[in-house]
Parts: structure tokens; C-alpha cells; sequence
């Protein structure tokens, strides 16, 4: 018997057997749903090894290595009650923690709040690549649902619906999402103005698929103004939740869609670097949610044209949906996304 | 978490070249083999040496685009990124900037 976990982090004991049923049934499951290639047989093996070695941690091979983008990272330090100001924070990502990339976000982490504070946050950046070698995301979250009531000024689509409002709330989303859109633009503007390398819409699609066409349409308009401006574009969910249903990008209906069709959405309005998410069920083991979220991974990776970096944290990419994710789960996730899942990063 | 990741599957960062091909990423869209490619050909060096911390603390000291333990009078923040953006030929934002404000 091998000692593995839940998809809450939780630890059991599974036999070899079992934890190749499981994967392979976790592999079924994204091709049903997101309708893709299956693993081949090398791959599910690779993937049973890697679950089943006795070793608490394990690694790539050498060679194998990728990049390593993380979001929100100025403020997570801060998180753990660590007394620290962002520069510091972002210095240790670079030179403790090795980090590839950085950024720098506000506590709140959403476009809309930094708006009046935008001047600030200026300065922190510019004050920060002056200190720092690593390329220096600025990052926060489109988060369309911070413009309906109570916090905007649109009425709440959250209400109307269960009313059968459907026409109401349509229109609000659609009055949300220009509001989104001006935000994001303005705040990376402003950002890359004062020389960020790069900015992340972080979670987008939390609120739907407004949510998506707002950061897609907000790129867009950034890639006109600004050329040379690098976006990254981190996922929520892995599945484009229709929360208005009817609303389409290029010809193609956003509601519904997984992470190897929202990347070709993502290149057309001009990201550079993709981050899509699957998601972990709780209740199934973490061979099940490894074994669909390689699959899905792999094939957003071989559909894309641009880098692709999975995210893999709590809850999502094949680690716990802890609070402290076990370097057991964690370890083996990012091997097996940067071996088989063809990831550019993560 | 962090920690986690970079062991298992990281680059490096500033301690090898995980800097260096991620702003190939970012600003020319290359994915991961072709990044590699790119930045080993620049440093000269092979792709396999790219993650190894004791061969590229002294490549990195030679080009002078910061090292994780730099010393006194070797380039830092800015200045490294002066030789980063001249040696893999491309445009640093931050760079741009600081020779608009500065020339």
C-alpha cells in the first residue's frame, strides 16, 4: 500500500492498483467533459510511478526545468503575519525564494480598488525595478462582480436571475463589463507606464464569462495602445461559467468553454502568456485529479500557441485544497505537469 | 509552496537563467524549448548547464546581469538589467524608462 491523499488534502492508503484505476478514471473524466485526446498508455504509467514511489518529494529531470510565474506574490508574505512592505517581499521571491518572475498587487488584488490609488502603487513599482533584477508582474483581478450593487452601481444579476430577470440582468453585465474594461485598462496603463514588465489579469472569469470578454476586450485595447506590453492572463476555473449566456468573442459563445478553447480566446485578443486552471474535487483521491488535470493541461499546452503556465496551488493543478499544501501532493503535481503536461511553466 | 515548486520543477531564477528565459516568454512569446534555446546561445552556454547554480553564478558574474549573491561593486537591480536588456537584445520596460529619465 501506498500512502497518498484526498482531494482535501486528507491521507489514505491506496494500492498500486487502485491508484492507476484512479488516474485513468481521472483521465476519462476530462476527455468526457472537455472532449479531448486521452492519455497514452507511457503516459498513464509515468503518472502511476510518479504516485506510487514511497518518497516524500520528487523532482524533474535535469533539463526539464521550467519557468515559474507567481501571482499576488508582494502580498503573500504579508499574509503570514509577517511584518514586511512589498519590496522586500517581491526581494525575497527573487533572491530567496528563486523565483522566475514576481509582482507586485495590492492587498485588495482587484482592478477596480487601485483606481484611486493608482499614483501609489505607481511609485512602489517604479521604486521596485529599481532594486530588482526579475521581470516584475503587476497583477490583479478583473472581478466584474465588485460593479454590481452593493458595491457599484449596477443592479446585482445575482438577484435577478433566481427572479427570472433574465433580460435586467444582461443588461447589467453588460453595463459591468465596459465599467471592468475602462478599469483594466486604465490601472495597466498607468503600470506599465512606470515600467512594469508585464501585467496579469489574475482569476479572470470568477464572474463568468463577462468576466472573460472584459480582460480579453481590455487586452485588446492595451495591445493597440501599448505594442510592447506583456499580458498574462491567469484562469479561475476551468470551466467559462454562462452567467449571461449569450455573449460570444470572435464568433465563438465564451460560456462553456475549457482551458485548450479559451487559449485560442486568450491569443486572438493578444495575451502572451496563458495560465489555465482545473480545478480539484474534494471528494475524489489526488491520483483521480491528477490524472484529469494532465490531460486537460496537455491539451491546452498542445493547442496553444503562446507559453502556457498551468496553475498549480491550493485547490487547483492536482495540489490539496489546503491552506498549507503538503510538498508530497504539491511536488508530484508540478513534475507531472512539466513532464507530461507539456506545460512552458506553472 | 513556493519553495516546493522550485525544487521539484523550477528554473532557478537570478540563481541560474529562470529570469533570463521567462522575459523571452513575456515580451517575444517563445514557449519553453525555444526560450532555452535562445538564452543558451546568448550565454554561451549549454542548454543542460542552465539550471546548474555553480556554473551560472560565474557565467552570470562575467556578463554582470546580477547573481544571486552579488558583491560589492557588481551590477544590482537596475544596473544588471541594463546588461540583460544589451545581451539577449531585447527591450527591458523598466530599462527604457531609466534611460528616457536619466540620458
Amino acid at each position: 500500500m501506498v500512502q497518498t491523499r484526498m482531494g482535501d488534502g486528507m491521507k489514505i492508503e491506496m494500492s498500486e492498483d487502485e491508484i492507476r484505476e484512479d488516474i485513468v478514471r481521472g483521465v476519462e473524466d476530462a476527455v468526457d467533459r472537455a472532449k479531448i485526446d486521452t492519455l497514452p498508455q507511457e503516459e498513464i504509467d509515468y503518472l502511476t510511478d510518479l504516485y506510487t514511489r514511497p518518497s516524500k518529494f520528487v523532482s524533474v529531470e535535469p533539463g526539464n526545468e521550467v519557468v515559474l510565474t507567481f501571482d499576488e506574490g508582494s502580498v503573500k508574505l504579508k499574509r503570514l503575519v509577517i511584518s514586511i512592505g512589498r519590496i522586500p517581499d517581491l526581494q525575497i521571491y527573487e533572491r530567496v525564494f528563486c523565483s522566475d518572475t514576481a509582482e507586485l498587487a495590492h492587498v485588495d488584488y482587484s482592478f477596480k480598488p487601485v483606481k484611486p490609488i493608482i499614483a501609489e502603487e505607481q511609485i512602489e513599482m517604479e521604486q521596485a525595478l529599481l532594486s530588482t533584477i526579475l521581470p516584475l508582474y503587476y497583477g490583479a483581478m478583473p472581478n466584474l462582480s465588485l460593479y454590481s450593487q452593493p458595491d457599484g452601481e449596477f443592479p446585482n444579476p445575482a438577484e435577478l436571475l433566481p427572479k427570472g430577470k433574465i433580460d435586467e440582468a444582461q443588461k447589467a453585465y453588460e453595463g459591468m463589463i465596459e465599467h471592468g474594461i475602462k478599469d483594466m485598462v486604465f490601472v495597466s496603463s498607468k503600470m506599465y507606464e512606470a515600467g512594469a514588465d508585464g501585467i496579469n489579469f489574475d482569476t479572470t472569469g470568477s464572474a463568468g464569462e463577462p468576466d472573460f470578454l472584459a480582460a480579453l476586450r481590455a487586452t485588446e485595447k492595451l495591445k493597440e495602445k501599448y505594442p510592447d506590453i506583456s499580458i498574462e492572463m491567469g484562469m479561475s476555473n476551468e470551466f467559462v461559467l454562462g452567467m449571461h449566456g449569450d455573449l460570444e468573442y470572435e464568433g465563438t459563445n465564451l460560456a462553456g468553454l475549457y482551458p485548450h478553447e479559451q487559449v485560442k480566446m486568450a491569443e486572438k485578443a493578444g495575451v502572451d502568456v496563458f495560465g489555465p486552471v482545473v480545478n480539484i474535487n474534494s471528494s475524489e483521491s489526488i491520483p483521480w485529479n491528477i490524472g484529469r488535470t494532465v490531460a486537460m493541461m496537455k491539451a491546452c499546452a498542445e493547442e496553444a500557441d503562446i507559453p502556457v503556465h498551468a496553475n498549480v496551488g491550493m485547490g487547483v493543478g492536482g495540489v490539496p485544497i489546503v491552506e498549507t499544501p503538503p510538498a508530497d501532493s504539491l511536488c508530484r503535481a508540478s513534475v507531472a505537469l512539466a513532464e507530461i503536461g507539456k506545460q512552458d511553466g506553472l | 509552496m513556493v519553495i516546493s515548486h522550485a525544487l521539484a520543477s523550477g528554473m532557478g531564477g537570478v540563481r541560474t537563467t529562470g529570469d533570463l528565459v521567462a522575459r523571452l516568454q513575456m515580451s517575444e512569446g517563445m514557449r519553453i524549448e525555444e526560450a532555452k534555446e535562445y538564452v543558451a546561445d546568448k550565454l554561451d552556454v549549454d542548454i543542460a548547464d542552465m539550471s546548474d547554480p555553480v556554473i551560472m553564478d560565474e557565467v552570470r558574474k562575467e556578463y554582470g546581469i546580477g547573481r544571486v549573491q552579488p558583491a560589492a561593486g557588481e551590477p544590482k537591480g537596475m544596473e544588471a538589467k541594463m546588461n540583460i536588456a544589451e545581451l539577449l537584445d531585447i527591450k527591458i520596460n523598466s530599462v527604457e524608462n531609466f534611460k528616457d529619465k536619466t540620458s
